[in-house]
């Protein structure tokens, strides 16, 4: 059995959106910058898919080729990608603040104990058992 | 070409140009007062200020052109309408333009008294913002508005965080992550409906995408609902608003203020694409139709009952914000031109309204000291007649009171829902809302200059510079003129409503005559020639 191209290239668009909403999810601002970023490929794959899937088919016009790939999707993609460059240096360099000053890299800026016992309410953390009885 | 014909044009390019030329200025060493600097800062002031004042003079030519009907169409390049990217001004755009004009002057007075001083950058940020709403108000192409949607966030990303701090540090991450996950999704939007229709061109869209058929108008619709969550989340709609108070009240008050306009940026893009290009034609309702009404409904709900739970000025404000985007979404659900008119009426009201209370909030919490703008009893303010009557007056006009312009537009607003099924809901939730609204600042006002601790001495007069509050009455003085001439501006933003009704007069000034018929790129015409893969 051979695999199109279109399900190997939508199957990746999912695959990698998954992915970003996973980390995106996350409590500390790294994996939630990762999984922006994730997001954001996917994206721009999936604006260069709506132009359609072509083979040998250049986007400029008199180049004698029996088809014309959309160019136009092409060129929203490369704003795209200037837009996510820019404003995912911003969300590093504001994630780096954050974590400076509020001294925790947690989204909501909670300390390392603070997060420890939301996400463990019964004290049954990993890594924990000698300060059980605190 | 007369220069006036660049109009629309202009008002992009203006503040542009001034940012640009802010930034070679600089600020000098911002914070640090005295020497140089000090000199820079104090023209940066000017240029900025001189610039946003041109730029609503500007902003009036536009609506005094448009007024008339005509649609104001500038094809950028002189590229054919659908191909190349045209900016188009009808009433609506230029109302949101001058809307803009109006709230940036007096805000940008009052950050001149001091709080662009803060941090650095200020006066380019806030250029950097009026260029990317301008352009949003007047581009005629959906891409083009992503990109301009791009300029005024980043923009607004650093101006939330002017000023620094910790609390503002962690609301602004939320707020950029937020925004970047929706801006994600406008990409998403916009290719499912470039992908359906083969184009971008607003116009061009409000032609086609009726048109469209079977699984390409199903995939267009999912297209369009995604365009919803992304409008709903600018403007705050309900499931969605939850980021709108910690971060409006985290940010200085000048910015807060700026930002009353940025809810309207996700409402008038909601009409735009919403209301024209995927309004129900015949009877095929459009694909947002079903959801925008009682959305809207929850929203006014949810921020009215969140004023009243505030603990501090800033977000019982921010919450007022919410319920008052809430009623504007009423309007524009019920989709008909009365309720669009009276909608956008509200809308500017309560624009100017949220933003003099933001402005007048922070002038009132800085003069009573450590209390600062909690809702407890604290010392007494230096000025309590005039803060009190002005705080009297916004409460009033927030909530809809007569004589107030936010009486006259949920008036309007209500007549307007008469004929709808869901008239008892939106009466019952308008109406109620609006109570509460008054009970919710009533009794801020009441705690802030009433509830006086006798112990601690009467507080200084700090914020009482004749610039604050003089930002503050130009602002209030703009309702009250709403109020006096109701009647013209009534008159405008009904026909502004009409004519975003009217698509195909929209689309032969945009696309020229035979509009109808133009069909650049089909995607299943000659698959021999195409060939896709």
């Amino acid at each position: 059995m051979t695999l199109s191209l279109e399900f190997l290239l939508a199957t990746g668009i999912g695959w990698v959106t998954a992915c970003g909403i996973l980390l995106l999810l996350r409590g500390r601002s790294f994996p939630v910058v990762l999984g922006l970023t994730m997001i954001g490929y996917a994206v721009n794959v999936f604006i260069f898919a709506m132009g359609r899937i072509w083979t040998g088919a250049p986007p400029i016009l008199g180049t004698g080729a029996p088809a014309f790939a959309d160019p136009l999707p092409q060129a929203l993609v490369l704003t795209a990608i200037v837009i996510g460059f820019a404003t995912t240096g911003f969300v590093i360099e504001l994630a780096l603040r954050n974590r400076h000053d509020g001294g925790s890299d947690h989204v909501d800026g909670l300390s390392d104990d603070e997060q420890r016992r939301r996400e463990f309410p019964h004290g049954d953390a990993p890594g924990q058992a000698g300060e059980g009885g605190r | 070409m007369s220069m006036l014909d660049h109009l629309p044009v202009l008002v992009v390019l203006l503040p542009a140009l001034t940012a640009v030329a802010l930034l070679f200025i600089g600020d000098g060493s911002a914070g640090e007062h005295g020497g140089h600097g000090h000199h820079r800062l104090l023209w940066a002031r000017r240029l900025s200020v001189a610039s946003v004042a041109l730029f609503g003079v500007l902003a009036a030519l536009m609506v005094q052109r448009v007024a008339g009907g005509d649609i104001l169409v500038y094809r950028v390049g002189e590229w054919p309408a659908p191909f190349g990217i045209a900016l188009v001004v009808d009433r609506l755009g230029a109302l949101m333009v001058a809307l803009t004009a109006a709230v940036a002057l007096p805000v940008l007075l009052y950050a001149s008294g001091g709080w662009d001083s803060h941090g650095r950058h200020f006066h380019p940020m806030f250029q950097f913002q009026l260029m990317g709403l301008a352009g949003a108000f007047v581009t005629g192409d959906l891409f083009n508005l992503f990109v301009f949607f791009e300029v005024l966030l980043i923009a607004s990303y650093v101006l939330m965080l002017h000023g620094q701090g910790r609390e503002r540090f962690k609301a602004g991450l939320h707020y950029v992550v937020l925004n970047l996950v929706a801006s994600a999704l406008f990409l998403i939007g916009v290719a499912l409906l470039y992908a359906m229709t083969g184009t971008l061109n607003l116009a061009d869209l409000a032609i086609k995408v009726p048109q469209l058929q079977g699984s390409e108008a199903a995939i267009a619709q999912a297209g369009g609902l995604v365009l919803l969550v992304v409008f709903g989340f600018k403007a705050a709609l309900m499931p969605l608003a939850v980021w709108l108070p910690g971060t409006y009240a985290a940010s200085s008050a000048p910015v807060a203020a700026l930002f009353a306009i940025m809810t309207k940026v996700g409402v008038y893009a909601l009409l735009r694409v919403h209301g024209v290009v995927f309004g129900g034609v015949g009877d095929a309702p459009g694909a947002a139709e079903p959801w925008i009404l009682p959305l809207a409904l929850i929203t006014c709900a949810v921020g009215v009952m969140g004023a009243l739970a505030a603990r501090t000025l800033a977000r019982l404000v921010a919450w007022v914000t919410v319920a008052s985007v809430g009623t504007v979404l009423v309007g524009i659900g019920l989709f008909t031109p009365a309720a669009w008119g009276a909608a956008l009426y509200y809308l500017v009201n309560s624009t100017l309204v949220v933003a003099g209370l933001f402005l007048l909030g922070e002038v009132v919490a800085s003069q009573r000291g450590e209390a600062a703008d909690h809702l407890e009893p604290g010392p007494a303010v230096g000025q309590p007649v005039m803060l009190g009557l002005a705080m009297l007056l916004a409460a009033a006009s927030a909530a809809g009171l007569p004589p107030l312009p936010g009486f006259i537009g949920k008036a309007m607003l209500l007549e307007a829902a008469a004929v709808h099924p869901w008239m008892g809901w939106v009466f019952a939730v308008v109406l109620v809302a609006g109570l509460l609204t008054i009970v919710g600042l009533a009794r801020a006002g009441s705690i802030l200059f009433w509830h006086v601790r006798e112990d601690l001495p009467a507080c200084t007069m700090s914020g009482g510079s004749a610039r604050l509050q003089g930002a503050v009455a130009l602002l209030l003085a703009l309702t009250v003129a709403m109020s006096v001439f109701a009647g013209p501006v009534q008159r405008y933003t009904a026909a502004a409503a009409e004519q975003l009704g009217d698509r195909a007069a929209y689309g032969r000034a945009v696309l020229g005559e035979g509009a109808q018929t133009t069909r650049p790129y089909r995607f299943d015409a000659a698959p021999a020639v195409e060939a896709p893969r």
